[in-house]
């Protein structure tokens, strides 16, 4: 059923149509109003049987899930940021067990400074917990990554995070196909968990596993989401079938046919991204797009096949390794190694700065004529960042870099230089 | 388990793979050490085995244990001075177990409902002559019965019971009593005949054709002393006096009788003549309270009834309706000296109780015998030098109680069946005593021991009716729980609760336990918290 | 109606069995049809308390569920010695997840059983007293503060001896560990009120809290059974003595547990709702030397240069529970 809804509302009922039986709720933003609207639906009794359970933090969010999931229940929770970062051990122990949990992250960054605002640092933090990462580009995406979601959890007993941008989808009201509860019963069957803590049959669950055997229990993690990358592929086409609707998948094309340029991304960002090619490609430029929809998994020969054609790219990321430059980009690199395509990291957008097309013009023409740093800040305030920089130069207490930032650029008057 | 997570995910029980007892440097073992009171009970019984039975209200089992030692539980429950009592352990935790009422329990408990004993095994065609009907002669001829002899008791008296009858005051051991257990004896086949004196042991034997014999005589000779006396003075002896209790005739003391001597025949003699009518009765003794060798309680009894008591006093005349007592004081070796201190007594007659003498006649010319201060000499086996001729109570040396005769009359009969086999008894092992520092008391519920009802004091001073009441049935339960059980399991489940490795093998009521040496660890928990003392731990050889 | 010992029976249920007992009165532990929710082999010390506790508890909550449970376990020696890969100690469905969370993820077992209408099923969670007073206590107050439907059982022994034997919020004053050394001026851990967590369960206001110990089975198996028939959070702390950590002899794991209720230094007690309903009171008092010597945690405060002072606070701590529960039977009872 077609609907303008926000984003978080849409998730919430295609987490519905799914059937969880246990919900673990926290509050964090931008990732409460799915919690709230599924509370509101199993209050009423509109979603039923479910327990929804308001816990006290978010490694109690996931242990909770953790339990429930042994124990053969569907079990669901979202967070985001500074939550997800809180429920780290939880989150590698679930992958590690082996547990079939859907988690939303509506992505967020991460403090210090605390910032609400979206960028992918959280998710990607996550990336070697053996949790499997889907990023929505839309809510409708977000929607149908859900369902799927689920299916691929159940079916590999592992759990899948679904990744969506904190506010710019979380929040955003757009047209969304909520689908039937008679089509997602058909795509979906009832959980039927591969270990299950029941009287009738006792199992001792998490072992202690020594030098013997703890390379095999992570290889085998590993080989698992190696198989999930046929699977993701076959639960998209059956997706289609049921649906209607391409959704999911591994990685999807634009406009690529015969770009020599490539850009790379995950998430909302396509979108600018795509409508920025657009133009170009209106101007000639032979430009196409790459998006990433599993990241964990993360798909090496379709990225490398969607690359080889073209002559230079630019994985173009909300997330920035310290130290180092890009996270994606770094896989996106090994995935295209002996390749000899020349790479380009452009970390973008991080705590929520806009990533205008305007911008996008020049950074993607600046990659056409491979005129910039391997790694480069998009609209990045140079002065503001060499004035700091300058400051420590000359004084090593320099006070709070933020306060002097923001003082640089004239919004506030209050900071004090060391 | 295959499609189960690999290696973190594990089948249920599976540790039984790993075999921890290769951990152990010493191990539990389960041991069954020698109740003291067991240990002290002249007749050998196995007292903490027969409380067992006991303590769960089976006393039929109880009483079944206990005879297969003693015969007499009921004779025994009143008049037995109780060692078992003396050793035992709860003594050291409140007050000891009341072992003897109990056992008197378990005795009126078999009269009242008439328990027999079980069928004496099959007949072994040997004969068996036992002569003298008083405990120890009782208690061989029961035993050797049930062990398939033909017995025949000859008794010199017109009555069985020997100084059951004759020595012990009807107020300390109701004739019906006696009478019922003797009986349930003779129900086992065994002759008795009164009134037969054995003038010859030999010519006996050969003339019954028996294969041995036991005697057990006694000691009824009352023991005299030179007391200078006038004519008038009325002397007697305490055997005879107490002897003379249980005829038509009852004997003349007068109204202020003076018994000489310390012993627990001094005490019985004090009281029946109190019983008799006497209004003063007085007891010399030549040293102190302290070194009397009657039992404490019958003095107190004794004291309690009325009886006098003059320490430190010996009778050095007895004139007309006096008698003259020197005062005397204890030396530096504990031994009384004169003082050359006189006192006079008013007294109508004294009574000596000095102790009594084993009538021998009927061994007169018997080869091999060695007599020793008045007794026959016993080997080990209770035998005399002569072969086939077993002897023991009050003829043989011993303390002369009627629980070491019982004591003897099993003893002997054990021998005898061997000597008759051809083979020599081999007793059982003797195990460690289970003394108070093998046992954990914290387990024992605190209990204090039941005190069995008295007579009161104006029927126990004019009646020979018996002073010390039984216990109920609920008070007998409550005193055999008071059992520690000490070195013996009593099946408390401690073992098994308290292993940490579950390497206890509860094996089911009666059964007790093993240890499961493939997972003891050997931390030794189960022998400290072990109520009894009944594991030890002993190291490994490694 | 607190627990009651049963006397005059020998032992009466002071010890673990008595034949005497008619079979309804007798203990869980004295059957041979227990479930031994611990099977033999498992990898505990000698003489563990834990693992002997542990057994009491979950053959307790077996018996009380008709067999209907599933065990969570925190991280710590009762989850290391229990499921070394190969082999599993545990018979009961178990899960162990992280140190920190147990009792999150027995809310989760539990919550899966209501969405499935098998509440007949029962949801114990366990740890010792660092995974249960230090680590997990957010998430112990949260299950405690929903009122979910699990029994929480802590095995207290007093430190972190799975590492090593570390400080908790459980460990006494004075004692040794090896982050509070017998050294400087005041040897061994401050003296403070560390964390009374059964008292903090208390005012979450939840149906039961309890204590026990390995010394007291049949008061144990009797509060395992109460917290068994009801619903909602329940919490019992066992005392269960270390004798790696308290450097006692394997075989004086229960008498240091007898003693340390004995003393008065581990108060023995049931609340419901709040509210104190019950308490096992001390049978022979004795002075807190007893307890303290034979643990050579406490060594440094006797021998040759001894603390009678630190020794008299420690005395006083027992008092004072003592006075608090009421532990001593009343002149006039």
């Amino acid at each position: 059923m077609l609907k303008q809804t926000e984003g978080s509302k849409a998730v919430a009922e295609a987490i519905a149509l799914c059937r969880p039986e246990v919900i673990c709720a926290y509050p964090i933003s931008p990732q409460t109003h799915i919690v709230e609207a599924l509370g509101e639906m199993v209050k009423s009794g509109e979603l039923t049987p479910c327990e929804f359970i308001n816990v006290e933090s978010e490694f109690a969010a996931m242990s909770v899930a953790i339990g429930s999931s042994a124990a053969g229940a569907r079990s669901y929770t979202a967070t985001a940021s500074q939550g997800l970062l809180f429920m780290v051990e939880a989150v590698y122990n679930a992958a590690g067990l082996g547990l079939p949990i859907v988690m939303t992250v509506a992505n967020r960054a991460i403090g210090a400074p605390i910032n609400i605002w979206n960028d992918h640092s959280d998710s990607l933090s996550q990336r070697d917990s053996g949790w499997m990462q889907l990023f929505a580009e839309t809510n409708q995406e977000a929607v149908d990554l859900h369902i799927q979601a689920f299916r691929l959890a159940e079916e590999l007993s592992m759990p899948v995070m679904v990744c969506m941008d904190g506010f710019i989808l979380t929040h955003a009201f757009e047209r969304v196909d909520i689908p039937s509860q008679e089509q997602v019963d058909s795509y979906l069957p009832p959980f039927d968990p591969r270990q299950v803590l029941d009287p009738a049959e006792p199992v001792s669950i998490g072992a202690m596993v020594g030098p013997e055997a703890f390379m095999e229990v992570k290889y085998l993690a590993h080989a698992k989401q190696m198989q999930a990358l046929g699977l993701i592929q076959q639960l998209a086409s059956e997706f289609r079938t049921t649906f209607g609707r391409d959704s999911g998948g591994l990685v999807r094309t634009y406009r690529a046919d015969d770009a020599e340029t490539m850009v790379v991304a995950m998430g909302s960002v396509l979108g600018t991204i795509k409508d920025t090619v657009d133009e170009m490609r209106d101007e000639g430029h032979k430009i196409g797009v790459l998006g990433i929809t599993s990241y964990r998994p993360f798909p090496q020969r379709e990225v490398r096949a969607a690359l080889q054609n073209c002559k230079r790219f630019v994985v173009l990321e909300k997330s920035l390794a310290v130290g180092m430059g890009g996270i994606a980009a770094t896989d996106v690199r090994m995935a295209v190694t002996g390749s000899g395509l020349k790479g380009f990291t452009a970390i973008a957008g991080l705590g929520g700065r806009a990533i205008p097309k305007a911008s996008l013009h020049r950074l993607f023409r600046e990659v056409e004529q491979e005129d910039l740093a391997p790694v480069t800040f998009l609209d990045l305030d140079r002065d503001a960042v060499n004035k700091q920089l300058e400051r420590e130069k000359q004084t090593r207490r320099s006070g709070p870099i933020a306060e002097n930032i923001l003082y640089d650029k004239g919004i506030s008057s209050t900071a004090k230089f060391g | 388990m295959s499609s189960k997570p690999f290696a973190i995910t594990l089948k249920p029980g599976t540790s039984l793979a790993n075999l921890t007892g290769t951990w152990r440097t010493a191990r539990p073992q389960y041991v069954d050490r020698l109740p003291p009171c067991n240990h002290a009970c002249p007749a050998g019984e196995n007292i903490q085995g027969w409380l067992f039975h006991a303590e769960s209200g089976d006393y039929e089992q109880a009483w079944r244990v206990l005879t297969i030692s003693n015969p007499l539980p009921a004779v025994m429950g009143r008049v037995c001075y109780h060692p078992c009592e003396t050793a035992c352990n709860r003594g050291q935790l409140d007050e000891a177990v009341g072992i003897n009422s109990v056992e008197r329990f378990l005795g009126d408990e078999a009269i009242k409902r008439d328990w027999k004993f079980d069928a004496p095994a099959a007949a072994s065609g040997k004969k068996v002559l036992v002569v003298g009907a008083g405990p120890s002669g009782l208690s061989a001829a029961y035993h050797l019965a049930r062990m398939g002899h033909r017995v025949e008791i000859q008794e010199a008296g017109p009555l069985a019971g020997g100084m059951m009858r004759f020595g012990i005051p009807k107020y300390r051991l109701p004739r019906e009593v006696l009478d019922a257990e003797v009986q349930r004896i003779l129900d086992l086949g065994v002759t008795l005949k009164l009134n037969s004196k054995v003038v010859n042991i030999e010519q006996s034997m050969q003339q019954g054709g028996f294969d041995a014999a036991f005697l057990a005589v006694g000691a009824h000779i009352g023991k005299r002393t030179f007391i200078p006396a006038g004519d008038a003075t009325k002397i007697v002896d305490a055997v005879s006096v107490l002897r003379s209790m249980e005829g038509e005739d009852k004997p003349m003391l007068g109204r202020r009788v003076v018994v000489y001597g310390g012993g627990n025949t001094a005490i019985d003699v004090a009281r029946t003549a109190k019983r008799l009518g006497a209004t003063e009765a007085i007891i010399v003794y030549r040293r102190t309270r302290e070194k009397m060798p009657a039992h404490d309680f019958e003095v107190e009894e004794a004291l309690q009834e009325g009886v006098l008591i003059k320490w430190l006093s010996t009778i050095k005349q007895a004139g007309e309706g006096e008698i003259t007592v020197e005062k005397m004081a204890l030396d530096e070796k504990g031994f009384p000296q004169p003082t050359g201190e006189f006192e006079t007594l008013a007294a109508d007659s004294v009574v000596l109780a000095l102790g009594q003498d084993v009538d021998l006649s009927l061994l007169d010319g018997l080869s091999g015998l060695e007599i020793k201060d008045g007794t026959v000499q016993v080997a080990a086996n209770m035998m005399t030098g002569h072969p086939g001729i077993f002897a023991g109570g009050d003829m043989v040396p011993s303390e002369r109680t009627v629980t070491v005769g019982v004591g003897h009359g099993k003893k002997a009969a054990r021998n005898i069946d061997a000597w008759l086999r051809g083979i020599a008894y081999e007793p059982g092992p003797k195990h460690e005593i289970a003394t108070f520092d093998k046992l954990n008391p914290w387990y024992y519920s605190d209990a204090d021991k039941t005190v069995r009802p008295m007579l009161d004091i104006i029927r126990r001073q004019t009646s020979f009716d018996e002073v010390q009441g039984g216990l109920d049935e609920t008070n007998a339960l409550f005193e055999a729980r008071r059992c520690l059980s000490c070195g013996n399991c009593f099946e408390c489940d401690n073992c098994y609760g308290v292993c940490p490795d579950n390497a206890v093998i509860k094996l089911g009521p009666g059964k007790r336990f093993e240890f499961n040496y493939d997972y003891c660890k050997g931390c030794g928990l189960c022998v400290v918290e072990c109520p009894c003392g009944a594991i030890k731990m002993v190291p490994e050889d490694i | 109606m607190p627990y009651q010992p049963v006397k005059f029976y020998q032992t009466g249920t002071f010890t673990v069995g008595n034949r005497l007992l008619a079979p309804d009165e007798r203990s869980v532990q004295s059957s041979r049809m227990r479930s031994n929710s611990i099977n033999s082999g498992h990898r505990a010390c000698q003489g563990c308390g834990e693992a002997l506790g542990a057994r009491y508890a979950i053959d307790a909550a077996m018996a009380a569920s008709d067999g209907q449970l599933i065990a969570v376990n925190a991280t710590g020696c009762l989850e290391v010695f229990s499921t070394p890969y190969p082999e599993s100690s545990w018979q009961v469905p178990w899960i162990h997840s992280l140190f920190g969370n147990a009792p999150a993820v027995a809310t989760g077992v539990a919550a899966a059983m209501k969405v499935k209408g098998r509440q007949e099923v029962r949801v114990v969670a366990q740890g010792g007293d660092g995974g249960t007073t230090d680590i997990g206590f957010g998430c112990l107050s949260g299950m405690f503060e929903r009122n979910d439907d699990v029994l929480y059982i802590c095995y207290d022994n007093e430190a972190y001896m799975n590492t090593g034997v570390q400080r908790s919020s459980a460990t006494p004053p004075a004692a040794r560990t090896a982050t509070t050394m017998p050294v400087g001026p005041e040897p061994g851990n401050v003296f403070g009120q560390g964390k009374n967590v059964p008292e903090i369960a208390m005012a979450h206001g939840i149906p039961y809290v309890a204590t026990a110990t390995v010394a007291d089975l049949r008061d144990l198996e009797y509060k395992v059974r109460k917290a068994m028939s009801m619903h909602g959070a329940r919490y019992i702390q066992i005392f269960v003595p270390c004798p790696l950590g308290f450097g006692t002899a394997s075989h004086d794991t229960i008498r240091i547990a007898r003693l340390a209720r004995e003393t008065g230094m581990f108060p023995v007690f049931e609340a419901e709702h709040g509210e104190v309903t019950g308490v096992l009171k001390i049978r022979h008092k004795v002075a807190v030397e007893e307890y303290l010597q034979p643990q050579k945690r406490f060594a440094h405060l006797f021998g040759k240069h001894p603390h009678p002072e630190t020794v008299a606070r420690l005395q006083a701590i027992a008092d004072r529970n003592i006075r608090k529960y009421g532990l001593l039977e009343k002149e006039s009872d």
